[in-house]
């Protein structure tokens, strides 16, 4: 009724193959991308740009490297964390050495370095499955963050051992440093993280996605089709760690302005893994879903009390939302285990056949 | 040159020099081990039993610990305390097989992988809420564990056994030696192993799936207070040890995640390379390598056996 | 694809900023405290914390506010990590807070540069970044009463009155076991220095994060490298197991000195009779026995209004959160006292604190005489480099075993400079001071 696909006839390949077929999916987009855009820098507090919505996008990135790797690929990582530090360093490194080049090309430019430590930390997945190989990605967790502090070089030999982020302008306002506003940063997360979206949802319905799905559902069978099964999985590594790299570098750069290698360490890895199974496996969208659900959550939480005016201590709200959040998580799970955007999924078969039940 | 020295040469001078330093590295490798084996015992009764790769076996060796201290806090006697604790275990046993396990039957592994995590938060939550996430000091003395340490002069120096440490080493070899009877003796035990073998089978011969359940998590608790306790003797009870239960991980990779036997051997492996290598080898990375070295040492072993030492064999079918 | 994200973003915005926004209330002073009850740092948060929510509560229940100005505390929980910090931040900073203490290290760094942005004054007592003692380049910040340098430069000359002068320390070993992060590899530039100017070694003891409850092969090490002398930066859960694993190891304890962070009684007390000889660093007195702790027995804790277990009140972490909160409200009062009004601004807070002189009269003053040494900020020198003292542990509590040890500045201050100047240079364009000091500073 509301989302009907009806009367909405493809005359060519290109428009049947295009990104969003359906003419409500089309106004969708549009209106999604027009109020992310202009509405919410416009009208939206600080805190809910600085503290919400930034991170959340930074996250969905995250979650959408780790979904092609985990999600589409089938290779389960533990390693989220140290690829993006990698990236935050590499950009790091980049702003130091190249004051002059634009901020925004330096973080996609970090990808590629934390890229390049896909790839290394990748090659054991072609002996080692499953579990175990979260174990090879968890020893490139621990081994990165403790490069982030042993080798003083990363972070310019700063007494700290942290790195800061200087200011930097695009156009003549700043994007980062103290002085940028939230919701310039804001946008320029969101202008990066939409493109890489885009070219994320054109890499899996194409051919390097197809590949990726068949290792994922049974690698000897890909193989015998002719995949060639360490280009896929370590392709798959190179670019899930881009683009967890260049979270990273957002996360430093765009959102926290300061970052110590503890900003990148085990917890991280978990959270992000946590969005991508509670939005979805093998889902963009879940991605975006689970990001806003595992980061959202417990500031609501927090902020329940006071709501209803109730003076509970700063830790037994803490307390409870670690309860709350675990509990979620498995109600979730049980709720429906192909997560958040499984749920979308059916919402929107309901909305195509209402008011009729099928 | 000089630096091939420092790799090679020079590690194997100072244990042959100093050869006092050198066993006591062994056995703090040994202990450390021995406790590593415990936590990952824990994960492999679960996973043998119920398939689920249980994340929350950290957090549960920081709760038990944390509530027979709390219960003792709360002016229970030390051995009601302990009682108090094993109940209270299976509590959380019961409560894990019907809030989790039992709706989230024949899902995906990382699904029910996920839905530890979701138990591990709880748990942190929970705990802290009841009995403060203040660390706490183990009553190790009330509950009539040793105290103090032998040393034995020899080799040119002296070695030091915490008592602590020795009554660890003990309780666990106990500790696997009656699981190890108990899964071959006894009916429940064929019952857990059936169940291990396959589920449906199992199912199809009249043997209660629930019921393994809730005892293979109630043993898994046991296992996490034993652990608690005796790591909670050595340093503290605190939340923090929650990390140190990642190191079961390596553990398990090592000793393949369905073994017992691996889970002793995987540790004992892991705790010795570990301290060795931090020992030795980590001055010249400017220490503090343990943080990393024990998953190196796993992946190394993985390169050339990827189930594990002790692992079933892969068999893949298209 | 993407439908319903921004649409679930834009319902929690409006969720989260309205509440954010109307809670503001007039005529008291805001103050919001960053603290951590959970997670593996809460040891040595939690007493910290209620010393500052219990010394805020009496002056309220006592006095009515500082200068007739009531104090709204609001604890914002950041279980010690960085982003939870910035959050706090960022929900408390549209509410005018007159200054913002961040207990922690790595929140410090991450706030520093939002800090002169904002227009919010940061103290940071004796954490955070050494550098930003540097007035002229750090108005916002201040961290008096001593930085880590001075620390470490006051734990050398205790050594140095030990031993009978510090070149007695050549050719002898130094082992410095430490946080291995910002915080503990902060002293490390100045232990160098020193190393090179006693002719002494050094060896490095690391902890990383994840290893703070498995120190034995550490302290297997320490047995092996026989330093004459072990100094610790820990935090957290670290400490109490590195005294455990030093007594364990048979190290000599009164060898063994804390920083002023790894002295708390819960650091020591696990470690059994085998602790007993265990030096820290402190700048304030434990005990209870000060009429301002006496009244916050009487206004807070006997009427049930405080979160303090029995036993903690007058513990050396408590009475660090007294002393912290003490600060807080002396420079409110002097703020007060420049201005003429009663509820005062993050930039009126500023010119407080850089003008804040708390004599030992003063101390007796407001109830806390003898609680810590005279403390003087200014303009320039948001820190002070104040003398400490070194405490040892009896085994049940502690006793101060040395006089109040001054610094050496003409070592610290070089560096101190140095850094800031270094600091400055690499986040270019760091802002210029415009902020006028104020004639009496």
């Amino acid at each position: 009724m509301f989302y009907r696909e009806a009367g909405q006839f493809k005359t060519t390949y290109a428009a049947d193959s295009a990104l969003f077929p359906i003419l409500q999916d089309k106004i969708g987009i549009v209106l999604i991308l027009f109020v992310a855009f202009i509405l919410v820098p416009l009208t939206a507090s600080d805190f809910a740009i600085d503290s919400i919505l930034t991170p959340i996008l930074v996250f969905s990135l995250a979650a959408i490297g780790l979904n092609l790797l985990t999600g589409y690929t089938g290779l389960l990582s533990l390693g989220t964390g140290g690829f993006m530090g990698v990236g935050a360093y590499a950009c790091y490194k980049l702003a130091t050495f190249f004051p002059g080049i634009n901020i925004v090309v330096l973080i996609i430019c970090s990808g590629f370095f934390a890229a390049a430590a896909g790839i290394l930390f990748g090659l054991p997945s072609l002996r080692i499955k499953g579990f175990y190989l979260s174990v090879a990605t968890l020893a490139s967790q621990f081994f990165l963050s403790w490069c982030f502090i042993r080798i003083p070089w990363l972070y310019n030999y700063n007494v700290s051992a942290s790195i800061e982020v200087p200011t930097r302008t695009l156009f003549g306002v700043p994007v980062t440093g103290p002085t940028a506003t939230p919701a310039t940063r804001y946008i320029v997360v969101l202008a990066i993280v939409s493109i890489m979206t885009w070219l994320a949802s054109n890499l899996i319905r194409g051919r390097i996605g197809r590949t990726w799905m068949a290792v994922r559902d049974m690698d000897i069978a890909a193989e015998l089709i002719g995949i060639k099964l360490y280009q896929t999985k370590l392709l798959a590594f190179a670019v899930s760690s881009f683009y967890c790299g260049v979270a990273g570098a957002m996360l430093v750069f765009l959102w926290l302005g300061n970052a110590e290698s503890e900003s990148f360490n085990i917890n991280q890895s978990f959270l992000i893994l946590f969005m991508v199974i509670i939005g979805g496996l093998g889902s963009l969208l879940g991605s975006f879903l689970g990001a806003a659900l595992i980061w959202g959550l417990p500031i609501v939480l927090r902020t329940v009390p006071g709501f209803f005016n109730l003076s509970i201590k700063a830790a037994t709200v803490e307390h409870i939302t670690f309860m709350t959040l675990g509990a979620l998580i498995i109600l979730f799970l049980i709720a429906e285990p192909n997560g958040l955007a499984r749920l979308w999924q059916i919402g929107k078969q309901k909305l195509r056949v209402w008011p009729f039940p099928y | 040159m000089h630096l091939l020295y420092q790799i090679f040469i020079d590690p194997f001078v100072q244990m042959g020099t100093a050869p006092d330093l050198f066993v006591q590295t062994l056995w703090e490798g040994l202990v450390t081990g021995v406790l590593y084996s415990l936590i990952a015992l824990g994960f492999v009764l679960i996973f043998k039993a119920s398939g689920v790769f249980n994340f929350a076996q950290g957090i549960m060796v920081v709760f038990a610990a944390l509530a027979l201290v709390g219960f003792y806090e709360h002016g229970v006697p030390a051995y009601l305390a302990l009682g108090l604790t094993i109940v209270l275990m299976l509590i959380l046993a019961f409560a894990v097989e019907r809030l989790i396990l039992r709706p989230l039957v024949n899902q995906a592994e990382i699904i029910l992988f996920m839905a530890t995590f979701g138990l591990t938060y709880f748990l942190i939550g929970f705990g802290e809420l009841i009995f403060g996430g203040d660390p706490k000091v183990m009553i190790s003395g009330a509950l009539g564990l040793p105290s103090g340490s032998y040393q034995i002069k020899t080799l040119g120096g002296f070695v030091q056994m915490q008592k602590i440490d020795i009554a660890a080493a003990i309780i666990a070899s106990l500790m696997v030696a009656s699981l190890g009877i108990f899964f071959q003796k006894t009916r429940i035990g064929r019952a857990l192993r059936a169940v291990a073998d396959s589920h449906r089978a199992a199912l199809s011969v009249g043997i209660s799936l629930e019921q393994i359940w809730v005892i293979v998590w109630f043993a898994a608790g046991i296992v996490a207070l034993a652990t608690g306790i005796m790591w909670g003797a050595r340093s503290n009870v605190s939340f923090a040890l929650e990390i140190i239960a990642l190191k079961a991980l390596p553990v398990l990779i090592l000793g393949g995640f369905t073994s017992i036997p691996g889970a002793i051997v995987g540790g004992i492996i892991i705790g010795l390379g570990e301290k060795i290598g931090e020992f030795y080898w980590g001055p010249l990375f400017g220490s503090g390598i343990e943080d990393w070295l024990a998953y190196v040492i796993a992946l190394v072993f993985l390169l050339f056996r990827p189930q594990g030492l002790f692992g079933e064999r892969i068999i893949e079918r298209i | 694809m993407r439908l319903k994200r921004l649409v679930l973003g834009a319902a929690l915005a409006t969720l989260i900023g309205v509440p954010a926004l109307v809670s503001q209330a007039s005529a008291e002073t805001f103050i919001p405290l960053f603290t951590y009850r959970t997670g593996p740092f809460a040891n040595s948060g939690t007493p910290i914390a209620n010393g500052m929510h219990d010394y805020f509560s009496m002056l309220n229940a006592r006095d009515g506010g500082i200068g007739g100005s009531k104090v709204a505390v609001e604890e914002c929980e950041t279980g010690y990590k960085n982003e939870k910090g910035v959050e706090c931040y960022e929900s408390v900073k549209g509410k005018h807070p007159a200054i913002i203490t961040p207990y922690s290290t790595g929140i410090t760094l991450a706030l520093i540069p939002k800090a002169a942005v904002d227009h919010i004054p940061i103290l940071s007592m004796a954490y955070g970044l050494s550098a930003s003692a540097v007035g002229k380049d750090f108005p916002w910040i201040f961290n008096p009463p001593a930085t880590y340098w001075d620390g470490l430069s006051i734990i050398f000359r205790y050594i140095g009155g030990k031993e009978g002068g510090l070149d007695k320390l050549k050719g002898k070993t130094i082992g410095y076991i430490f946080f291995d992060g910002g915080y503990g590899r902060e002293p490390l530039p100045l232990l160098h220095q020193f190393a090179k100017d006693y002719g002494f070694n050094v060896k490095e003891y690391p902890v990383p994060p994840a290893q703070m409850q498995n120190q034995s092969s550490i302290w297997l090490s320490v047995r092996r490298d026989r330093p004459a002398y072990m100094i610790m930066w820990g935090w957290g859960a670290m400490n109490p197991t590195a005294v455990q694993e030093a007594a364990k190891t048979g190290y000599p304890m009164d060898h063994f000195i804390g920083i002023w962070w790894s002295g708390s009684e819960d650091d020591a007390r696990p470690a059994g009779p085998a602790g007993k000889g265990y030096l820290s660093l402190n700048f304030n007195a434990v005990g209870a026995n000060f009429p301002a702790l006496q009244d916050i027995k009487k206004y807070v804790i006997d009427k049930g209004n405080s979160q303090t277990p029995k036993g903690q009140l007058g513990e050396n972490f408590y009475n660090r959160g007294v002393l912290n909160a003490a600060v807080i409200a002396e420079g409110i009062r002097n703020a007060q006292k420049l201005t003429g009004k009663k509820d005062i601004t993050g930039d009126e807070m500023r010119r407080g604190m850089e003008s804040l002189k708390i004599t030992a009269a003063r101390w007796k003053e407001i109830g806390l005489g003898g609680f810590a040494a005279p403390m003087a900020v200014s303009c320039s020198d948001h820190n002070g480099h104040h003398s400490a003292y070194v405490q040892q542990w009896d085994g049940t509590k502690w006793v101060k075993v040395s006089d109040w040890i001054a610094p050496m500045k003409d070592k610290v201050e070089p560096l101190l400079d140095a850094a800031a100047a270094d600091y400055v240079k690499k986040n270019q364009p760091w802002p210029k001071r415009t902020e006028a000091c104020d004639k009496s500073s």
